[in-house]
């Protein structure tokens, strides 16, 4: 048990013992990358199963003793829980495996899933000093690898956890939000149960991410595991009308909740003809093929439009947005094109699924929005018309903002259109739990390093109090929120500026 | 799995479902709904919930048989589960005292406008109750809503029962016989909400309808229910499921509605023919056949 360290960790300790590595750094900074075995582009434009094939142990093992074992591990500062890289690599290097995945997981609970879908050129791969030689570390991939490799090797035994405290924390939510935050507190011997609106547990996880980046046995494999460890999942609840905070903590006798309700309401553009038959939302397009299987029908009862032959197009750059039009083309979609107001470079989809959506034979019309839907008359989407754009000067986000060409209308036909554009907040849990604070966007308000709300007890975190973010991010608040809550349990005080307390057990 | 501890017909093709959800029964309110899905392969839809007894921790649905998921779930009988149901979903009816309320149901929309009828009666109103079927087996209700209404009135499109008409005809009655109406709320099929609202808006009758649009998630987050209202987007799950009806976009509603109807017959088809196919076989227990897959099996 050695989980009690912080997320903004700038240094870690240099381990003592002697690198089991057997290449010197100047030759392991030659070391060319290992690549990632991937389906070929035309087999996995036709089906749903993963894009990614995983590395085996000697890939694993090649691509970990490029790792440069620096004195002051910059991947580790710049990850959201503060994974020990240097150390889980270097256990790789030793063949360790399963002393890796135990590395990881005292600071991420859902490896698996991170190792697929968190964005690391942005963190830790971001930050490898590899990458101002050439090409950063394969820490991604790596820590797939050790988290499938757990996966095949699992055994209860292998689960640490601290004596009961007695208290018990209600989780709002089973995204990765919710979830790390359950895996935190578990182990730190609380009893969790977390409520999760929707059928299946995952939140974004299942709904959102389809199965070719993320299969579904990866969550559930995952979610299984938080089982063992004690966890107890409630589907069917959506926290705000089934059951409210207030009932939570006065009725059911939780000490402490956790709101992590997620990303909300989709956005719509507000231009003519967003209700036409064939417009979806991502948020609905996504969830249909994700969590209902609509890409099984009829085996599977939720019904989808036909793509077959049909031209789609989603309006928006983010991972969101790709992940939408990929499964399109999975579902038989002649031409499937992005539309994105600014160019290429203001994209905020992950590069590895921009690149992915290219081979598949995505094409990408940058510096594009869309300004009506069209429709056959009979209530159908025919196409969308669009204005060129180009770009002016820096917008409040830094990127530059995309300004229109005067009389540059072009129609795209189509026969579907997604809009993945982002969300608001939703706000069911807000407007039923008095004093609890907002911005003027409806998002919670939450401290930024314990979680804590406006109300004594509740903590929040993740896309409910910061906007539409990443899972790594939502995770980070997850593992935030796991912290103060123990604290706020050790302590009972409610105190913004309370010091941090030595774990209970 | 929730079990369902009654099942019994009300009318031909109309199912009353008492099902064991003691943390919905505790918080339903008038106006509210629920989504269920029967088994693994299942869809989600939205049902109407008639009344909830918080002591037992039921709720009571009322099912019409229209589509796949409807049938089959018609087929389930006592003693049954469904995997899932959720809910109390969407803003409850706002109840006040408003002078006289008139609540229209038609069909089996009556099981929606029946508790907030009660409601409106407990708050000291007026209710005057309309409701209405094809003919006089698809008319329900009718004892529940004589119970908490002052009048009721029941219409028949054929005249097989009470008077002949549609429950439009019965509205402009009361309106041409200068009956003050304070409110009305109109639950039913969309052609019956849609002719209401134009009825009531000549009038300026404040006029409440109960939406039923596609719906999956129910939590505001797919954002498949949106309907148009005075030319903006509004979710029917959060927003909703009642509105202004003289706000509401009609036309957009019943496109949206028939945006899935050829994967809709298509699945209809389907589980007609497995039902008939299978029928010798079709013995056992519902329950088992669901969980085993959500195969077609059915008691018919």
């Amino acid at each position: 048990m050695t989980t009690e360290k912080t997320t903004t960790t700038t240094t870690t300790t240099t381990t003592k013992t002697k690198s089991k590595n057997p290449v010197p750094n100047r030759e392991r900074i030659k070391m060319p990358r290992q690549h990632m075995p991937e389906q070929l582009p035309v087999l996995r434009a036709q089906q749903f199963t993963e894009v990614n094939l995983g590395y085996s142990e000697e890939l694993a093992r090649q691509e970990a003793i490029r790792c440069l074992e620096c004195a002051k591990p910059t991947c580790v500062a710049d990850c959201p829980v503060g994974v020990k890289v240097k150390e889980f690599v270097q256990l790789i290097v030793e063949g360790d495996f399963m002393g890796a995945a135990a590395k990881i997981r005292e600071d991420n609970v859902l490896p698996a899933i991170t190792g697929r879908v968190c964005p690391q050129e942005d963190h830790c791969e971001g930050a490898c000093l590899l990458k101002k030689k050439g090409e950063s570390l394969g820490i991604g991939y790596l820590e797939r690898f050790v988290a499938d490799y757990e996966q095949q090797h699992f055994d209860v035994k292998h689960i640490v956890k601290a004596p009961p405290t007695g208290k018990k924390v209600a989780i709002v939510g089973s995204g990765p939000s919710g979830l790390t935050a359950a895996g935190d507190l578990v182990q730190k011997g609380h009893s969790v149960h977390v409520f999760e609106a929707l059928h299946e547990v995952g939140g974004v996880l299942v709904y959102g991410i389809p199965e070719f980046r993320l299969p579904k046995k990866i969550i559930r494999q995952q979610v299984d595991y938080m089982r063992a460890m004690g966890v107890d999942f409630e589907t069917d609840v959506v926290v705000g009308r089934t059951v409210t905070i207030d009932e939570l903590l006065e009725e059911e006798g939780f000490d402490a909740v956790f709101i992590a309700t997620g990303a909300g309401l989709p956005q719509f553009m507000g231009i003519s003809g967003e209700h036409l038959n064939g417009v979806y939302s991502a948020n609905e397009f996504l969830t249909r093929i994700n969590l209902m299987h609509a890409y099984e029908f009829p085996k599977y009862d939720e019904p989808m439009v036909d793509f077959r032959g049909k031209d789609v197009a989603v309006i928006g750059g983010g991972n969101t947005a790709l992940d939408a039009i990929r499964s399109a083309l999975r579902l038989g979609a002649r031409k499937a094109y992005v539309l994105y107001r600014r160019s290429e470079a203001e994209m905020p989809a992950r590069a590895e699924e921009a690149k992915h959506a290219k081979e598949e034979g995505i094409e990408f019309q940058v510096l594009t929005a869309p300004v009506e839907f069209l429709s056959d008359g009979k209530g159908w989407l025919t196409g969308v018309r669009c204005l060129k754009m180009q770009l002016g000067e820096p917008d409040a986000s830094g990127r530059r903002r995309p300004v229109p060409i005067e009389g540059s209308e072009f129609d795209v036909p189509l026969s579907v259109a997604v809009i993945a554009i982002g969300t608001t907040a939703n706000p069911i849990v807000q407007s039923t739990t008095p004093g609890l604070n907002t911005n003027k966007r409806g998002y919670i308000v939450a401290d930024a390093t314990t979680q804590r709300t406006s109300r004594q007890g509740v903590f929040a975190g993740g896309d409910i109090v910061t906007g539409a973010a990443t899972v790594i991010l939502a995770m980070g608040a997850g593992r935030r929120a796991a912290q103060g809550i123990n604290e706020y349990l050790a302590t009972g005080q409610w105190d913004q500026t309370i010091p941090a307390l030595p774990n209970p057990a | 799995m929730f079990k369902i501890v009654n099942a019994q017909f009300i009318a031909p093709g109309i199912k009353r479902f008492m099902i064991e959800a003691p943390r919905i029964a505790r918080k339903q309110q008038p106006g509210q709904f629920v989504i269920i899905r029967i088994c693994e392969q299942g869809e989600r839809i939205p049902l109407t919930i008639e009344r909830s007894d918080p002591e037992r921790g039921t709720v009571n649905i009322v099912v019409q048989s229209i589509g796949k998921t409807t049938h089959l779930l018609n087929s389930l009988e006592t003693g049954d589960s469904i995997l899932d149901i959720v809910g109390p979903l969407g803003k409850p009816s706002e109840i006040a005292s408003y002078g006289t309320v008139v609540t229209i149901g038609g069909g089996v929309g009556t099981a929606m406008a029946y508790p907030t009828a009660a409601a409106m009666k407990r708050a000291g109103n007026r209710v005057i109750s309309i409701i209405g079927g094809r003919n006089k087996d698809l008319v329900i209700l009718e004892d529940e809503m004589r119970g908490v209404s002052d009048t009721v009135f029941v219409t028949t499109d054929d005249g097989s029962y009470a008077d002949k008409g549609l429950v439009t005809d019965k509205l402009r009655q009361l309106i041409e016989n200068g009956t003050r109406i304070d409110l009305v709320l109109a639950v039913g099929p969309i052609p019956m909400m849609r002719a209401v609202a134009e009825m009531t808006r000549k009038e300026r009758i404040r006029t409440m309808v109960s939406l039923n649009p596609i719906m999956i998630d129910g939590t505001g987050m797919c954002g498949g229910c949106r309907v148009l209202v005075e030319g903006k987007s509004e979710f029917a799950c959060v927003d909703g499921p009642e509105f202004d009806a003289h706000r509401v976009d009609f036309a957009v509603l019943v496109q949206r509605n028939a945006m899935y109807r050829d994967a809709e017959k298509r699945s209809m088809d389907q589980y007609r023919l497995e039902v008939e196919t299978r029928k010798p076989e079709a013995k056992q227990a519902p329950t088992e056949a669901v969980m085993a897959g959500c195969a077609l099996e059915a008691k018919q």
